[in-house]
Formats: C-alpha cells, sequence, structure tokens
C-alpha cells in the first residue's frame, strides 16, 4: 500500500534525523566530561591555575552540549514508541530491560550530579563538587554501555527465541548483552567520542594560538589533545578493523557492501574508488588496488558479496561505500594530525608551526563526520533489517497514517533547527572568546551562566586567586 | 517463593509518573507563570529555583517512558501511536524549555527575550500535550489484534481539552507553591497571589473534569458507584478518601496562602495531586491501554520483568538517595543577591 510505504520511508526519515542529531552530542559529551573530570582532578591536586581556568571555560560549553543532547534524547526513548510501535511489541521483551537499565544506571546519576557540577561549587566544596564531576562522567559511559549493547543486539542478535506468534524473548540475558558484535563497538564508539573531543579541545586550542602564541591555557589544552590523538586515534584503527571482522563472521552483506564486494570469492582488490549500483549490481567507475583485499581477509579466503543475497536483503551499497571511505579518510587524518603534533610537541614547539595550527583548526570537527559517516555505515548497512536476520524494518513500524508522521517530522526539522543553529552559536562564541577571557574579565552583572558560578566561587578556597 | 513481577512493575512504573508528575509538574508550572512575572531579575530567580533539579526531574519522564517499554511492551506499542501528535508536542516543548536553561543564559540581545518566550511557550506545551494524552487515555483506545486501530485525532475531544487545561492549571498551582516556598519578597508576593488564582482555577477544573468523567465515561463511572441519578455507597465509600485527600490538600492551599505560610501550599498542592493521581488509578486500574488491555496481558516475559527488578531494587534506593542529596544541596530561599552562583 503506497500510503503505508511513505508512512515507512518518512519514519525512517525522521529516526535518521533525529538520532543523527543527537549522536552529535554524546559523541562529544562522554569525552568532555571525562575530559573535565582531568582537568579538576588535576587542578585539586597540582593547584596550578591554568587547570581551573580550563575547567572554567569548557564546563561552559559542556552545559550548553549536555543539555541539547538531554532533550534530543527523551525524543529518541519515545520515538521507538510513536514510529516503531512493532519493533517493542515484538521485541521489547529483549530490548527493554537494556533500555531501562540505562535510565536507571546512567541517566539518573547524569542529570542528578550535572545540577551539582553546574551549581555546586559554593554549596559542597571542592571534593565533593570533583565527585559529581566523577560521576557525570561515569554516568555518560555507562549510559553508551547500555545503548551500544542495544544496538549490537539489534545488529547481532543473541540469546533469544521467536515465540509462535512472533514476539521475540530472550533465552539468556547475558549472551543477549554481550552479543558478537558489542565489545568492540562499544570500544570503537568510546574511542570515537574521546576522539571527538580530543579534536574540538585541540582545534579551539589552536584557534586561540594562531591569535595568541603565548597563550598558556591554550598551549596545554593543546598539547594535552594531541597526545590523546596520537595514542588514541592508530588503537582506533585497529578496534575498528576488528569491528569489521565481527561483521564479516555475522553481517556480511555489511561487509560486501561497504567494500562494494558485489562478487562471492577470493582474493578480492581493495576499492577505493566506485559507484556502487543496485540497478547493474556492479560497479562503475572502479579504481582497486588487486591483492589489496588483504586488508579484509587472507587472499585464500572466500569472502561473501552481495551476489549471495537477492537485491531485495542487499542494503543501499552507494551510501554504506562512501560513509565508510569518509569515516576512515578522517581517521587516517586523525593519524597524521596525531603523530606530526607529537612530533613538534617532542621538538618543543607546538605552538610554532602556523601549518600545524590551522590544521589542527580545520580538524576541529572532524569527529563529528567521522561519528555520523560511522553509524551510517552500522545503521545502512544493516538494512533491511531493523534486528539482522529476525525483523525487517518494514515490518517494525507503528500504525500510523504518512500525514502524522510528515507532521512530526516537519516539527522535528524546525525545532532542532533552531536549537541546533542557537546552540552552535552559543558554543562557536565561547570557543572564540576562549579560556583566557573567562578568567581575566568577571562576567557582567546578571549574567548567571555555569561558568561564573566556579568562576566566582573559589576566591575564599585558594588564596592568590587572581578571579 | 514467587513474586507477582507484572503487578510489582505496575505499581513501579505508577510510582515514577507520579514522581514525574509532581517533580517536573513545579519546574514545568514555574515555566507556564514566566509570563505573569515582573521583570528579568525575577525571572531569573524563578528558573533558579529548579535549573540545578530540571534535569533530574525530567529523567523520571524517561523512566516512565522507558520503563513502560521494557515492562509492557504492548501497552507502549498501543499508548505511543494513539497519541502520536501529543507525544510530538510534548517532546517539542519540552525540547525549547529544556535548551532554555542555557540558552537564557547565553542570549544577547535578541537572543534572551527568544528564549525566555520558549521557555514559556515549551513549558505551556508541554504540560497541555500531557493533559491530552491522560484525557485521551482516560476515555479509552480503540485497539484491534493488539494494535491501536484508531484515528489520528482520537485524543482531541472537548473532555480531552477540559483534562488539559486542568493540567496546566494544576501544574501552575505547583509551581506557585514552589515559588513561594524557594523565594521571598515580592516574588514571594506574586507567587501567593498565582497560587490563589491557579488553585481556584484547578479546584474548578477539578470539579468538571470529575463531572463529565462521570457523565462521559461509563466504565470510569460505575467504579465509583455513580447510577445515574446518586451513588452506590457501597461502591462510592471506599473510594471517598481520593476527593477527601483533594479537599484537604485545597483547604491547606488556601489555609497556608491565608497565614502567609511559604512550605504548606506546597504540601497541599501536592496533595491535590495525589488525590488527582489515585482517582484516576482507580478509574482505569488494571488496565494499561484502556479498556481493552490490562497490565498482565501487556507485560514482558518473567525473565525481563525479573532482571530488571534485581537492578531496580537496588539502584531505585540509590536515585531516590542521591536526589533526595542534590534537593538538600539546593535547599533554602533563592534570593538574587545571593544566587547559586
Amino acid at each position: 500500500m503506497a500510503l503505508e510505504y511513505d508512512a515507512l520511508l518518512l519514519s525512517r526519515l525522521q529516526f535518521a534525523f533525529t538520532v543523527a542529531f543527537h549522536i552529535l552530542f554524546p559523541a562529544f559529551t562522554i569525552g568532555l566530561a571525562a575530559y573535565l573530570a582531568v582537568l579538576e582532578g588535576l587542578w585539586l591536586r597540582t593547584r596550578r591555575e591554568a587547570y581551573k581556568t580550563l575547567y572554567l571555560f569548557w564546563v561552559k560549553v559542556f552545559a550548553i552540549s549536555f543539555g541539547m543532547g538531554v532533550v534530543s534524547g527523551i525524543v529518541l526513548s519515545y520515538q521507538f514508541g510513536t514510529n516503531w510501535a512493532e519493533f517493542i511489541r515484538l521485541s521489547g521483551g529483549v530490548i527493554g530491560p537494556l533500555l531501562a537499565y540505562e535510565v536507571l544506571t546512567a541517566f539518573f546519576l547524569e542529570a542528578s550530579f550535572l545540577g551539582v557540577m553546574l551549581f555546586g561549587w559554593k554549596k559542597v566544596g571542592p571534593k565533593l563538587h570533583f565527585l559529581a564531576t566523577c560521576l557525570v562522567a561515569v554516568g555518560t559511559s555507562i549510559s553508551a554501555f547500555w545503548i551500544l549493547s542495544a544496538n549490537s543486539w539489534m545488529q547481532t542478535p543473541a540469546g533469544y527465541e521467536v515465540l509462535a506468534d512472533g514476539r521475540i524473548v530472550a533465552t539468556s540475558f547475558m549472551e543477549a548483552i554481550f552479543n558478537p558484535s558489542f565489545p568492540s563497538r562499544l570500544a570503537h564508539m568510546l574511542i570515537a567520542a574521546f576522539l571527538t573531543t580530543a579534536l574540538v579541545v585541540g582545534g579551539a586550542s589552536a584557534f586561540q594560538l594562531l591569535r595568541n602564541r603565548g597563550q598558556e591555557e591554550s598551549r596545554l589544552a593543546l598539547k594535552m589533545a594531541i597526545g590523546l590523538i596520537a595514542v588514541l586515534a592508530p588503537i582506533q584503527v585497529l578496534v575498528g578493523h576488528e569491528s569489521g571482522l565481527v561483521a564479516k563472521d555475522h553481517q556480511p552483506q555489511k561487509l560486501a557492501a561497504i567494500e562494494a564486494y558485489w562478487e562471492t570469492r577470493a582474493n578480492h582488490p581493495l576499492i577505493l574508488f566506485a559507484i556502487p549500483d543496485r540497478a547493474t549490481q556492479s560497479n562503475h567507475f572502479e579504481l582497486a588496488v588487486p591483492g589489496g583485499g588483504v586488508l579484509v581477509a587472507p587472499a585464500d579466503e572466500v569472502v561473501t558479496g552481495l551476489d549471495a543475497f537477492p537485491p531485495e536483503d542487499q542494503p543501499p551499497v552507494f551510501l554504506v561505500f562512501w560513509s565508510f571511505r569518509v569515516m576512515v579518510g578522517l581517521g587516517v587524518l586523525m593519524l597524521v594530525l596525531g603523530a606530526w603534533g607529537a612530533w613538534l610537541t617532542w621538538r618543543k614547539r607546538i605552538a610554532d608551526s602556523r601549518l600545524f595550527l590551522r590544521f589542527a583548526v580545520l580538524m576541529g570537527p572532524a569527529g563529528f563526520v567521522a561519528v555520523i559517516a560511522g553509524w551510517i555505515v552500522t545503521e545502512v548497512g544493516r538494512q533491511p533489517w531493523v534486528i539482522q536476520g529476525v525483523l525487517r524494518t518494514a515490518d517494525a513500524i507503528s500504525p500510523v497514517t504518512a500525514g502524522s508522521v510528515a507532521t512530526s517530522l516537519l516539527i522535528y526539522v524546525t525545532v532542532y533547527a533552531i536549537v541546533f543553529v542557537a546552540g552552535a552559536i552559543y558554543i562557536l562564541r565561547l570557543l572564540r572568546e576562549g579560556p583566557a577571557a573567562g578568567a581575566a574579565e568577571p562576567k557582567p552583572e546578571g549574567q548567571r551562566a555555569p561558568g561564573w558560578a566556579l568562576a566566582a566561587a573559589p576566591e575564599n578556597k585558594t588564596p592568590g586567586d587572581p578571579s | 517463593m514467587s513474586l507477582d513481577l507484572p503487578l510489582i512493575w505496575a505499581g513501579l512504573i505508577a510510582t515514577g509518573v507520579l514522581l514525574y508528575v509532581l517533580l517536573d509538574g513545579f519546574d514545568l508550572g514555574v515555566g507556564i507563570l514566566f509570563p505573569f512575572s515582573r521583570n528579568k531579575e525575577d525571572r531569573d530567580v524563578m528558573m533558579n529555583t529548579v535549573a540545578p533539579v530540571w534535569d533530574g526531574n525530567e529523567t523520571w519522564l524517561v523512566l516512565g517512558g522507558g520503563g513502560l517499554l521494557a515492562a509492557f511492551p504492548l501497552a507502549y506499542s498501543i499508548v505511543m501511536p494513539a497519541f502520536y501528535l501529543p507525544v510530538i508536542l510534548m517532546l517539542a516543548g519540552l525540547i525549547l524549555r529544556g535548551v532554555a536553561f542555557e540558552f537564557r543564559f547565553r542570549g544577547q540581545r535578541r537572543g534572551r527575550p527568544f528564549w525566555t518566550a520558549m521557555f514559556a511557550v515549551g513549558s505551556i506545551l508541554a504540560a497541555f500535550a500531557q493533559g491530552l494524552i491522560l484525557g485521551g487515555f482516560i476515555q479509552g483506545i480503540e485497539v484491534v489484534d493488539d494494535r491501536f486501530a484508531g484515528g489520528t485525532f482520537d485524543w482531541f475531544t472537548p473532555y480531552t481539552l477540559l483534562v488539559a487545561g486542568g493540567l496546566v492549571c494544576g501544574y501552575a498551582l505547583l509551581g506557585a507553591t514552589w515559588l513561594m516556598w524557594k523565594t521571598a519578597d515580592e516574588l514571594h508576593g506574586d507567587a501567593r497571589r498565582w497560587a490563589v488564582i491557579s488553585g481556584v482555577l484547578t479546584a474548578l477544573f477539578l470539579v468538571g473534569v470529575s463531572l463529565s468523567t462521570l457523565v462521559v465515561h461509563p466504565v470510569v463511572a460505575e467504579r465509583w458507584g455513580w447510577t445515574g441519578g446518586g451513588f452506590d455507597m457501597g461502591r462510592f465509600l471506599p473510594l471517598a478518601w481520593i476527593p477527601l485527600v483533594g479537599l484537604i490538600g485545597l483547604g491547606l492551599v488556601g489555609w497556608g496562602v491565608r497565614r502567609a505560610s511559604h512550605g504548606w501550599p506546597f504540601i497541599g498542592a501536592v496533595l491535590v495531586f495525589l488525590s488527582g493521581y489515585a482517582g484516576l488509578a482507580a478509574g482505569f486500574f488494571p488496565y494499561v491501554a484502556p479498556y481493552t488491555v490490562d497490565f498482565r496481558a501487556a507485560a514482558a516475559p518473567d525473565n525481563a520483568l525479573g532482571l530488571m527488578l534485581v537492578g531496580t531494587v537496588v539502584i531505585l534506593p540509590l536515585i531516590l538517595a542521591y536526589t533526595g542529596w542534590v534537593y538538600w544541596v539546593f535547599r533554602g530561599k533563592v534570593t538574587p543577591e545571593a544566587g547559586y552562583h
């Protein structure tokens, strides 16, 4: 029926839009919360002013981003029902507890201690405040644990059985939670989050150093960020590769789409460029490295191609193939940034190379793009299934009309556009001012954003505090 | 020993939703009252009374949604499509008011007035949409073959509009009495006036909703012993404590306002909500998708409910403890001079 198909397409568009918008914020705040905990810990330990200045600066950025993450996340917990009611009716007995545990173990922890973190410095003293920061950071990572577990179960379902009436129940929650793709995907996402934060912190610091080389805080922050990127970027390559190997075993159609392999055979080439075409079941304008497929599997191993699946069971190859290349390309640039920065740090010249600083600024948003590209690979690569091999996306939809979904999509696009533009302006404005600005001049009266609280608060705790 | 897991979960989710209504109720109420404030300084204080806790308050809504999904997936998959547009409107409202907490402080010449307006509009929209959902819930949902089978606008009737209006006034009452508790001087005086107005309106709406429920919804009317011409006391008396608690609550609000008490009106408003909530529960228990699917039919498999119960027994007391601690940290009056910061 045309009507149902439209509701399906619109629901998919809406889910893609709202989830892509949401993922930007956790991808950033997971790492930023941990960074803030490190900064506050270092400040408590060393009492070095630069750490406090940095904390006070980045906590403002955190407050804005976290708020946007919270409200866009609430949408998701309801959207499963509004648009994907059949998915929940059938699989709620397995997915439900994982999501419930996310609320219980993570959301309350984050939300409650966020209040103390942003507004409580004067009220609770530095040690308890540090504890609050740490609990927020732990909460964000616990949240990632559960949501990645639930999503991984949809990729590589385990520990379940399908009853006669179609409902899916768990036979072993241990197997369901720790399903085959979960460990590598969780590691991949957490590292991606840390890299995203490090790239933003590095880019913003480099921007400040381009304007004024002498800034101590920005120099310190850049070094911390670059150090993290230098370590994590190579690890991420290995973890990502491991994740690909899991897909080879459990989601062969996804791997075939990633590599644009139409044929099932051994000794594949590595395809660098191609326009995959589902209509002809082949690639146009292919540029490939013969024998390069050893990166995916040993030359004599037969790798499943898309020809093993009827066309209606193949994911949209073009999108998966190119999203993967965008992600990997950015990953390579991150490797370069980390290595170059590490070398400059070793030579004690990190703030001297304007070329490097400009590169770091350009790479500032790279993490967000890579995260979205990666999620497109994993979610589009799973299609046409919502639960791999168990439930098709087309069978998961709610009994709602296309008109309703079109209306809701319009509302979401409008509201998110307003919120996103405003949030981006406020964050970019802060980043342009930089940490030094906040430390030097007290906020005008009436301004009571969270950071101000802390800027004023520790006067009686640190003798000689210039603020 | 075997536990009645579906019943336990019905109780837990009902408690979660009640906590949501009470906690987010007062901070939505503060937003609803925003348009009536005198100036920017008052609005700053009003917002600061809830800024450190609103996020935690709203998490109970996520627990309500997530809990319903997890414990009663069938009910969740019926209720959400049934109230598709009100749910979207509620979420849009919650988004706009949620980001307003930060954005209002970040905004400058044009931004601040805009986010001040969005805080009010978002709060009113979210409250009104919740009222529509609640009203639609009491009306009942058309279900065929375990799936929602009604129309797109089933939730849009004079009855649901009445309930929605009542909920907005009720939240305003919670907000006003919260502000009486948390503020001083002129703003406290304003809050006192708001409490009187919203209290009277809430009382009128409660009467209106109660009477029309008896007339429009025979299933609920029968529960209360309403025979069309009078009450069957054998049925009504066991439930009589519910309206009584509501009356006591309203009395407490009135008495507290008259005596210029700071804390009692809020307690009174909470009692009013408890009464309303219990009244609703008495009307449609044991249905989770009225009036076809009860909580047993909608329950998730026992192994899922059991797994969640283990975690809940350990974690929920912790959540309540640290939530209480956060409220304790931010206790006392909020004034412009002291502020939070």
